[in-house]
Parts: structure tokens; C-alpha cells; sequence
């Protein structure tokens, strides 16, 4: 059974391309289908995140106008067997694609990938509404700072109002050492106000910029943090359990961290 | 400087404590002016209190989520307001 799933925040820059990103390369290293497709229309990112900016023949919008086929835009990752994107187009504009056009392209993709994640655009408006069209679930993306939780929570009412029922969270660049001093709320104070389901914690890791740097998806880097928070979120999407157990201020800061991630 | 304070922060006065309590509020005030299947709850048990004590007009009822002006005149609060016309007391 294909899964079409949303990466949202409301808020821009807490991590939604990286997660996408991520979380794509994860899941096809785990032997799944994958295709991600940015639909951040005007500014693209996803595929420079992911090291395929040389590589964009057609675009998403190409596809809605029919000008190429989806097979034809649709950019193979040479390093990740089953891994695939959609970019986006640069010069054009959310209101170059209508929820409908989304959704009959998800549609069709369904029949050949086990996984299809669209990067959502920040905010509220057609590229929002574009983005989550074709979506069964959604993951809503937040980091543990007001503005960033505020947005999450309104995006949480804009999904419960599309049908999109029980959206899970990642919080994204949680830093322990400010939790542990009581500069920066930890899972259970995030978890107590948004009040959904959460499927990741991904740490704040310099190796996420290091990566972006390069093109490479920090999940291939056995040394960040942050990418095997990833690996553990992708997991989760496939239905396995990897417990999380929240930060206990008794614990000694290594095993805390490696709580929080899920390793033993 | 070692501050025993803040090793056990849950201290009110830690800034994700401050953040935490105002973004709580924030979220009610945003709230404010939607969610119409919680006050049409809200409205069915208002209207089964009050039908104790006095008989009302049931299609006329009104109840809405309103931002007034706080006790202390400093700020905008949510205000859940209700008009219910009488029709006779019980």
C-alpha cells in the first residue's frame, strides 16, 4: 500500500526540506520506492539539498501543463537505488498548480513507489493547499521555539480541517544542553501544547550543514546525530517501534542524547 | 558559576517555563475565532443547565467566542459569550 505523505510547518526554516530530504534517502536505503517532490514552486530547494541541482531537465510544472511526461521530470538518484524527485520550478509560482493537478499526479504515483513525501512550502496559502491535496498523512515539522510551535499548532487545525486526521511531529534542532539549563522547551512541554503524536526528535547537528554543503543527506553519515535521528524517524514511518524516553535531568548527558535518539 | 537553581529548572522563572506559559496563552487567543463544533457542544450542554431552572428559546440561542478587554483594562482576552432569550421560569 503506497503512502502519499506531507512534510509541513507553517513556519519556514525549522526543516522541512532537510527532513524531506532525509527521510526520503532513509526510506530508499531501507529497500522502499521512494520519490520525493518539492512543491516549494519558485523556490526550489529540495534538490539542492539533495545534491541533484545538475540534474533537472523538467519540472513539476511541466508535468500539470503537459509538456513532459512524470517519468520524464522525474530525476534518478545515482547513489540510492529506489530513490527519486520531482523538482520544482523556479520562475514560476504556487498558482502555477492547482490541488487537483497534485492530487492526480500523487495518484499516478502511487501505482509505482511505496513512498511519496512532498516538501510542503512554508505558510498557509495555495502552495499549502497544493501541497497537502494528494496527502493520506502528514508529518508537521517543528523546532522548540515559540514562533515555530505557534505555526505548528495552526497548521495542526488547517490539517484536521482537511481531512488529514492524526498528524505526527519531528522536532527538529532540539539542543540539550539549553534544555538542561532550562533555555529552550523540551519534548514533553512541546508535546503538551501541540498534543499530537510524536515520531522523531532530530538533535541540532553541524553535521546537517555540512551536508547541505555537499549535497550528501546527513543520513549516510554514520557520525551525525541528526541522521541517524533520521534513519530512526524513517523506521517509524515503516510501522516499527524505536522507543523514545524523554530527558531526565539525573541521566549523564551522553546517555541522555542517545535515549533521545533511540539507540541503546 | 554553578546556579542550584537552575540544575533543577523546573524554576517559573527559566525562559522555556515564561515561553511555555505564553505561548499556552497565545494559542487560546489564536483560537479564539474558530472551532464552531466545540461551541455547538458548548451550546447543547449550556442549554440542558439551564433548562433546570427556566425555559428558553431554543432556536434563538446564541453562543460565541468574543475578545473583550481584561479585568485590568491592559490587554484583549478571550471571552466565551452567551445570549439565551427566556421564554418563562421555571
Amino acid at each position: 500500500m503506497s503512502k502519499v505523505i506531507v512534510i509541513t510547518s507553517g513556519k519556514g526554516g525549522v526543516g522541512k526540506t532537510t527532513s524531506t530530504a532525509n527521510l526520503g534517502t532513509a526510506l530508499s536505503l531501507e529497500g522502499k520506492r521512494t520519490i520525493v517532490i518539492d512543491a516549494d514552486i519558485g523556490l526550489r530547494n529540495l534538490d539542492v539539498v539533495m545534491g541533484l541541482e545538475n540534474r533537472i531537465v523538467y519540472d513539476l510544472v511541466d508535468i500539470v501543463e503537459e509538456r513532459c511526461k512524470y517519468k520524464q521530470a522525474m530525476v534518478k538518484d545515482k547513489r540510492f537505488e529506489n530513490l527519486y524527485l520531482i523538482p520544482a520550478a523556479q520562475t514560476r509560482d504556487k498558482d502555477s498548480v492547482s490541488p487537483k493537478q497534485m492530487k492526480k499526479l500523487c495518484d499516478t504515483l502511487r501505482e509505482e513507489f511505496d513512498f511519496i513525501l512532498i516538501d510542503c512550502p512554508a505558510g498557509i496559502e495555495n502552495g499549502f493547499k497544493n501541497a497537502i491535496a494528494g496527502a493520506d498523512e502528514a508529518i508537521v515539522v517543528t523546532t522548540p521555539e515559540v514562533s515555530a510551535v505557534r505555526d505548528a499548532d495552526r497548521i495542526i487545525g488547517l490539517l484536521e480541517a482537511s481531512e488529514i486526521h492524526n498528524p505526527k511531529l519531528i522536532i527538529n534542532r532540539l539542543k540539550i544542553d539549553m534544555v538542561q539549563r532550562g533555555d529552550m522547551m523540551n519534548i514533553d512541554d512541546i508535546l503538551d501544547i501541540l498534543a499530537i503524536d510524536l515520531i522523531g526528535v532530530v538533535p541540532d547537528d553541524e553535521n546537517i550543514v555540512i551536508s547541505t554543503n555537499r549535497g550528501e543527506p546527513a543520513v549516510t553519515n554514520q557520525k551525525s546525530l541528526a541522521g541517524q535521528a533520521y534513519r530512526n524517524i524513517a523506521k517509524r514511518i515503516q510501522g516499527e517501534e524505536i522507543p523514545f524516553i524523554d530527558l531526565n535531568l539525573n541521566e549523564g548527558f551522553v546517555s541522555k542524547l542517545k535515549k533521545l535518539i533511540g539507540l541503546k | 558559576m554553578l546556579d542550584i537553581f537552575k540544575i533543577f529548572s523546573n524554576d517559573r522563572n527559566s525562559s522555556k517555563n515564561v515561553a511555555k506559559e505564553r505561548l499556552k496563552l497565545v494559542l487560546i487567543h489564536d483560537k479564539g475565532n474558530y472551532s464552531p463544533s466545540v461551541l455547538e457542544a458548548l451550546k447543547e450542554d449550556i442549554l440542558l443547565a439551564i433548562e433546570k431552572y427556566m425555559e428558553v428559546d431554543e432556536d434563538n440561542i446564541e453562543v460565541k467566542m468574543i475578545k473583550t478587554k481584561s479585568q485590568d483594562n491592559l490587554e484583549m482576552v478571550p471571552a466565551l459569550v452567551a445570549n439565551i432569550p427566556i421564554k418563562k421560569m421555571k
